[in-house]
This record gives structure tokens, sequence and C-alpha cells, in this order.
């Protein structure tokens, strides 16, 4: 019996717990494989027409706004991810397909990207989509004045022409074989333009969804829209989001029948809902990661020796018992997750060795080692936690960390990327290439180890305009492994986005690029009854 | 009745006084706090460019007495100006949000304040008597919890297990007067638990008081009974303190409910005022700084003027 089916038969047979069970799937990397083995029969069923879904978002502020340029929470990616479309869309199982875009192909320096866009397509004001909607859209997030948090996605687009009705073409500064995926990410929902400028704050989209009502911070309804292009999605005839902060008012909600299904489960109680016959726990492994940046322009973290002593004297496992109560995996030092597609899964992984910490500490010529972490809540629930935990783990090693609670306000402005050593938390990006420009890359404006690497840069810059699979997977292993054992970042733990629904809500193997089924939860799921 | 317009309008002159420092500390409050809105809105995704960018287009480049004054002006001149945040008016902002603590505030004090003067009224009677000792442990018990906890005790035994009301109190504006209730129901109660404890209190301690007093005795040696000498000769000189813990438990209501309001995600300004804090979304801040310093204004004039109002002596003064 392989070990995987060992495992089921145990599970099956209640001989081992559903969290045993995936801890050690996961430890065979098989957590994409999990749900599907663990799952109802939500799997079989087909998707059921009508109702509506009603969803209870831990996220969610009075000062969101409805412009793509500003999305920075779940709640504003559930909504976007129902009104609008984008080019390009993760599929559940981690594919790239097609959306908006019909098909497109690269020159052979992958410089150049033409994107055909579907035909027949309507916004929900009744205009139709041309060519000219999706340069005012990604216009919308360019040039000097831009304030959108897409600005550095967008940046290396060096010009963006239409070619017809029909036709984008996109021409970058470097050749990029990522783009494509990089054209799905949430801020570059199609807008309608007019005169060449893109409506940002109407709420208007192309998605499989119309805004019907918006209150920032409180609930958002949306209906389905009569003409959207594909009859596969949208099973729900409408679906109501409510912004409710408190995990215990998410969680009375869920139990009370009030919302049919939450994110962010409280993971100390989450044994405990998973009790109730009428809730379904829902967990998917994907790229969010919890890092520990040391600034390697500054001493002691300049010393490699010093990092990977650090690197060392951290026991992840203890950590993923504590922080995580088991939802999650073990990081390896690299920022890429299991959602990934060239994720170096034989790479060996980082186990708590004080003795080789101290090899590292004697080779860095030091023979004990005082340094500041910082830490808040703000950075991860439990940062500061994990930061004592840290300390005691490496005391075993002769280092003394100092855990310096910082205050939560300010913590992105105040600390990160300044304090020489703190606590970082990355919902992950749905490419390698795009996780390694922003945090890793040389003079990246967020990469908050200060790391520059000769080896690292070139392999970055070469894969990314490399279209030979094969290639390109070696590529990456290699530079997993050059972080992993030259960066500047502890990352200790990958956490999985664990989300209760009611049984009520039926499924198929949901995405794990994001929370929420990739943020589609709207028109992925449906009601039973 | 000439002295309680002076006093009246005095207190205004002075409450205007007041509502103008508490912008000033406020505005200043708020300048300390480490980031501002551009940082706070871009949060992580903040690169130095995108900031300034923004921070331009807000003019949270310009100095902050400019800032202030430009502010000032604008509500002086009833223009409350648009959040920085969202760029909606504050007004549209604010105005459903108001209705709905307001109403909250209404309904809870609907339950409690009756309650509240009822119990302390029959403490009072039946003094040190076994049901006097329960009403105190009972609601001095419910006042020593934190809000939260009563408010999850609440939807524990009267939603999740009895499912006689909903656990979250999602009002919309198109919601019915009926069903708003039914919805308002757990908060209202959790709020009236928290309440009545003080007001019950000041009310059986003031009666209590009075019953020593000759007048009472007098009463008694008549011969009355003694529940009519509670509420027909006591209660009435015993209104002014009563009055006042009462009014100072409606401002509690308006203005400090936001646990409440984050556990039954109730709409209401508490939510929007930590929000806006949070993102350093000042002009919100300030207009609902002002609002909450205003209500206590109002209110306390409120009590002053009742309690002069119910008392002859202060009525005329001679």
């Amino acid at each position: 019996m392989s070990e995987i089916k060992r495992l089921e038969h145990l599970f099956s047979q209640g001989k081992i717990s559903r969290r045993a069970f995936m801890a050690r799937a996961s430890a065979l990397g098989l957590v994409a494989a999990a749900p599907s083995l663990i799952g109802d029969s939500a799997f079989a069923a087909t998707p059921k027409k009508g109702g509506t879904l009603r969803l209870g978002i831990g996220h969610g502020s009075t000062t969101d706004t409805l412009d793509p340029a500003t999305y920075e929470n779940l709640y504003m990616q559930m909504v976007a991810g129902s009104v609008h479309n984008k080019l390009t869309v993760v599929t559940n199982a981690g594919d790239l397909a097609p959306e908006l875009a019909e098909s497109w192909e690269p020159t052979p320096d992958a410089q150049q990207w033409r994107f055909n866009l579907r035909k027949g397509v309507e916004f929900h004001n009744g205009k139709s989509l041309e060519a000219a909607d999706v340069i005012a859209s990604f216009n919308h997030h360019r040039g000097e004045e831009s304030q959108s948090a897409a600005k550095p996605i967008v940046d290396p687009i060096e010009d963006i022409k239409a070619d017809g009705k029909n036709t984008v073409v996109f021409t970058l500064k470097g050749g990029n074989a990522d783009f494509p995926y990089i054209v799905s990410d949430y801020h570059l929902a199609i807008l309608p333009s007019r005169d060449g400028k893109a409506d940002a704050t109407s709420g208007i989209g192309a998605g499989s969804y119309t805004l019907e009502s918006y209150e920032p911070g409180v609930r958002t309804a949306v209906k389905r829209a009569p003409n959207y292009w594909n009859e596969e999605v949208a099973h729900v005839d409408g679906a109501e989001l409510l912004v409710i902060v408190d995990v215990t008012a998410r969680t009375n909600a869920l139990t009370t029948g009030e919302i049919d299904a939450m994110d962010r489960v409280d993971l100390k109680t989450a044994h405990l809902l998973e009790r109730n016959q009428d809730v379904e726990l829902v967990e998917t492994s994907g790229n969010a990661h919890y890092t520990f940046a040391m600034r390697t322009d500054m001493a002691p973290f300049d010393n490699n020796d010093v990092r990977l002593a650090l690197k060392y004297a951290l026991d992840r496992e203890a950590l993923l018992d504590t922080i995580l109560l088991g939802h999650g995996y073990l990081g390896n030092d690299f920022p890429i997750g299991k959602a990934s597609r060239y994720y170096a899964e034989e790479i060996p992984q980082r186990e708590y060795d004080p003795d080789k910490a101290k090899f590292h500490l004697k080779q860095a010529g030091m023979s004990s080692l005082k340094v500041d972490l910082s830490a808040a809540d703000a950075a991860f629930a439990g940062a500061v936690d994990a930061a004592v935990l840290y300390k005691e783990h490496a005391a075993k090693a002769g280092i003394d960390i100092n855990v310096v609670r910082e205050p939560n306000d300010g913590y992105w402005s105040n600390v990160w990327l300044k304090k020489p050593w703190c606590a970082v938390y990355w919902g992950g990006r749905p490419t390698e290439d795009w996780m390694f420009s922003t945090a890793y890359a040389a003079g990246a404006p967020w990469n908050d180890s200060f790391w520059e690497h000769e080896r690292f840069n070139k392999l970055l810059t070469d894969a990314r305009a490399e279209l030979d699979e094969a290639k390109r997977r070696e590529m990456y292993v290699e530079m997993q492994t050059i972080v992993r054992d030259e960066g500047g970042v502890v990352v200790p733990l990958f956490n999985n986005y664990v989300m209760a629904l009611s049984t009520n809500v039926g499924h198929e193997q949901m995405g794990n690029n994001w929370s929420m089924d990739g943020f589609r939860a709207i028109e992925r799921w449906w009601l039973k009854s | 009745m000439r002295p309680i317009f002076t006093i009246v309008a005095q207190r205004l002159a002075l409450g205007l006084l007041v509502l103008f420092a508490v912008s000033l500390i406020i505005f200043l409050g708020v300048e300390l706090l480490p980031g501002d809105l551009a940082e706070e809105i871009l949060g992580q995704a903040a690169t130095p460019e995108t900031v300034a960018a923004m921070r331009k287009e807000l003019g949270l480049d310009l100095p902050p007495y400019i800032r202030y004054f430009e502010w000032l002006g604008g509500m002086v001149q009833g223009d409350f100006g648009t959040s920085l945040a969202s760029q909606r008016e504050i007004s549209e902002l604010i105005g459903v949000r108001l209705g709905n603590t307001l109403f909250l505030a209404g309904l809870a004090a609907a339950i409690a304040v009756p309650v509240a003067v009822t119990l302390g009224v029959l403490a009072a009677l039946y003094r040190n008597s076994l049901y006097d000792r329960a009403v105190n442990i009972f609601t001095l018990t419910s006042i020593s919890f934190p809000e939260f906890f009563i408010a999850y005790i609440l939807i524990l035994f009267l939603s999740v297990n009895a499912g006689w009301f909903p656990s979250l109190s999602n009002v919309t504006v198109e919601t019915p007067l009926w069903e708003r209730i039914y919805r308002c129901m757990l908060p209202a109660l959790t709020l009236t638990l928290v309440v009545t404890a003080h007001m019950m209190r000041m009310t059986r301690a003031s009666i209590i008081n009075l019953l020593s007093s000759p007048y009472i005795e007098m009463a008694n040696l008549k011969g009355l009974k003694r529940s009519h000498i509670i509420v027909r000769h006591a209660l009435p000189n015993a209104w002014a303190p009563i009055v006042n813990v009462i009014v100072i438990n409606l401002a509690y209501l308006i203005v400090g409910v936001v646990v409440v309001e984050v556990v039954f995600v109730y709409p209401g300004l508490g939510q929007l005022i930590v929000d806006s804090v949070q993102k350093r979304d000042l002009p919100v801040v300030q207009a609902c700084s002002l609002i909450f310093a205003a209500t206590y204004i109002l209110l306390n004039l409120t009590a002053d003027i009742l309690s002069i109002v119910t008392n002859p002596r202060l009525l005329h003064p001679r």
C-alpha cells in the first residue's frame, strides 16, 4: 500500500485525526490532493442554480473604495472577484485559463504579447468590450501620478497598443514568460472606458455578478449578470458579503445560519467547529507565508554564516504546532509555496539543529550572538509569540534574541524595511518571478532583506524570458536553493487558508492561489437547497 | 424663567468652546500618531512614489495648521468635507450610521431606563430584603463583566441555543421598523445589562437618602402607605441625581458602544471612527469626535435643565 493510501485508510477508519492526516499528507506533498480525499459528496455533485450566498468576511473597512487601484483586503478582493473579470484567470486547479482574453501569444523573446479579446462580451452597463477598455484599465495603474498598489506590476509594461478592436499588444521593457499570469492579478480588473479614461469608481465591470448595493465596511450585495459570457460559472442568483471582523461574531453567524460561509476560522477553536455537523471546514495550502527578514546590509546580518546560524536555530515544527496549530506547512527559507508551479519540493527541509547553528556562528568568528527581533501582531497573528518561541529555540544555540514588541499601528511604515530584523507577512504571489522580483531582486523597493546576489539576479532575469518549461524549472529550483542557503530571510511557515462552510454550500476542488477559492467563491460555489 | 435661559445660553457658549478645544486636541492627537493616511491606505503596498503621489493629491503635504484651519473654515460653514480615504461626503457617510447609533441607543434606553428606575424604586422600598440583595448582585455582576462577554453569553443562550434572536444585527436603510427592533434586540439587551446597574443604584441610593428626612418621617407618621411615600413624596425630590446618571448613561449608549457594534456587526458610528483612526482619515475622525462631544454637551445641558425644572428651589432662586 502506498503511503497516501495507507493514510487514507487510517483516516477513513478514524484511526488518525483529520489534522494528523493533513499533516502527514502534506509531508508527502499531497495537500493539493487531500481535499478530494477528505471532502464529502460535494465533489461529485453537479452545481445547482439559484439562491443567495451569504458570506462573512473577516476584513473590510469603511475606508474601502471600489477603485481596483486601492484593493488591499480580502473583502474588496472578493467583491472584485465577482464584479470584475481580468484578461486571464487562475483556475481552481491552479492552471491559467482565458477570461476576457480568448487567447494570447508572445514573440519568441517574450517581450511582446498579443492578447485576443473575447468577442461579444458586455459590461454591466451594456457597453461592449473593446481593446480601448483594456488599454484604459491598464493605464489606470500606470504613469508617474499613479497611486495604484499595482504600479510595480505594470511598470515593466513599455507600451500598450490596440490592433483593431479586439486585439491588444503589450510591449514589455524586458521579456517575461509569466506575463499572462500577471494580468490575472486582482488589481488589473478590466473596466469600461470613456474617451480613454477607465471608469474605476462606479463599480461597473464585466464580471459574472453586478453590483447591487455597496456600503463600505458593512455589506455588499451582488446579483448575477444576465449577459455574462460564461455559463459554467455563477450558480447562485446573488450574494451578500458582510464585513464581520470579529472572529467570534463570524463563527456565531455561521453556526446560527446567518451566513453560509466564512473565511479565517479561529484556529484555536477550529477543532470544536469541526464537530458541528452542519459545518464543513475547508483548508487550502497556498503561497501565503510568514518571514523574519534580516537586513543583509547591516551587521551582523551581512555575514551569511550568521544568517545560517539563525536559520538553523529555529524549531519550525514547534512553531507550526503552536502558532498555526498545524494549519499550515513548514517553510524552507524560500518564499515559494505549494500553489506555485516550480515549488522545489526536492530541496531537503531545513531542520532545527542547534549544533549546526553553533558551527556557523563559529565560522562567523563568534562565540555568542545578541540580536534584536522586531515583531507585532500587525505582521501576522501570533508574530510576537513566534518571536518569543524563536528566542527560546535560539538560546540553545548560544544565540540571544531580544524580542522587541513594536506597535501595530504604523508597523509597515516604521518597522518593516527599517529595523534590522523583523517579522513579515507575505500573501504570496501567483508566480515565482513575481515573488522574487518583488522581494528578493536587487534594488526592488520591497527587498526587505536588502539582499543582492549576482547569480540569483542573473537567473531571475534569464528565467523571466525563458519560454522552455524544463529549463525554467531548473532555473527556479536553483534560485530557491540560493535563497534558502544564502538569502537574508527566514521563512519558517506557510499558513493555510482555513475557511468554514455550511454543509449546504457545494463546491468543487478549491483554488489555493488565494483564500476563498482564489477570491472566486461567489461564482464557483452553489447552494444545495 | 429668566435664569434658565441665561444658564442655557451660558452653557451653549461654553459648549462651543469645548467643541473647539476637542477638535484641536483630536487633530493634534491623530497628527502625533505614527504614519499618515497615505501610508495606512497603501499598507504593505506602499512605495515612496505612490505615497508621495497620494499625499500630494490629498493635500497631506501641506503643514498641519493650514489643514486644520481649512477644515475649521469648512466646518463653520456647515461643510463636513469629504473623507480622505474613500472620497465620499462625510455627511453622507455619517448620516446613516448616526441614525443607526441613535436607534440602538434609543432602543436600549427605552428598555434600560424604565427597568432601572423601577428596580431602583423597588429596591429602596424593600431595602435590605432578599429582593434588594438579588437585584444588586445581578446588576452589579452584569456591569462587572466586559461588554463583549455579556454579548457572547446572550448570543450563546438566546441565539445559538434558543434561536430566538439573530446573532447578527445587520440592518440596512430599507429594514422595516419591526424587523429592525427584532434584529437589534440582542445588542440592546447587552447594553441594558451594562447600564442598568448604575442607574438602578443611583435611584435606590438617592431615595434611601431622602427617607431619613423629616418630611418623610411626617408622611410616615400620617400613616401613608410606604409605596405611596416613595413614589409620590421621595421620588420627585430624588430626580436630580437620577436624571444626571441617566443622561450620562445615555451619552455612553451613543458614544461608547463600539465593542457591542463589533460583536453584533452593527453599522454604527463606533466602527466608523475606529476604521477612520486606523487609516488616519482625519476629517472623519474630527466629525465623529465633534458629534460625540456635542452629544455629551447637549445631554449634560439637558440633565441640568431637567434637574432645575424638577426642583422648585432651583427654578425660583431667591
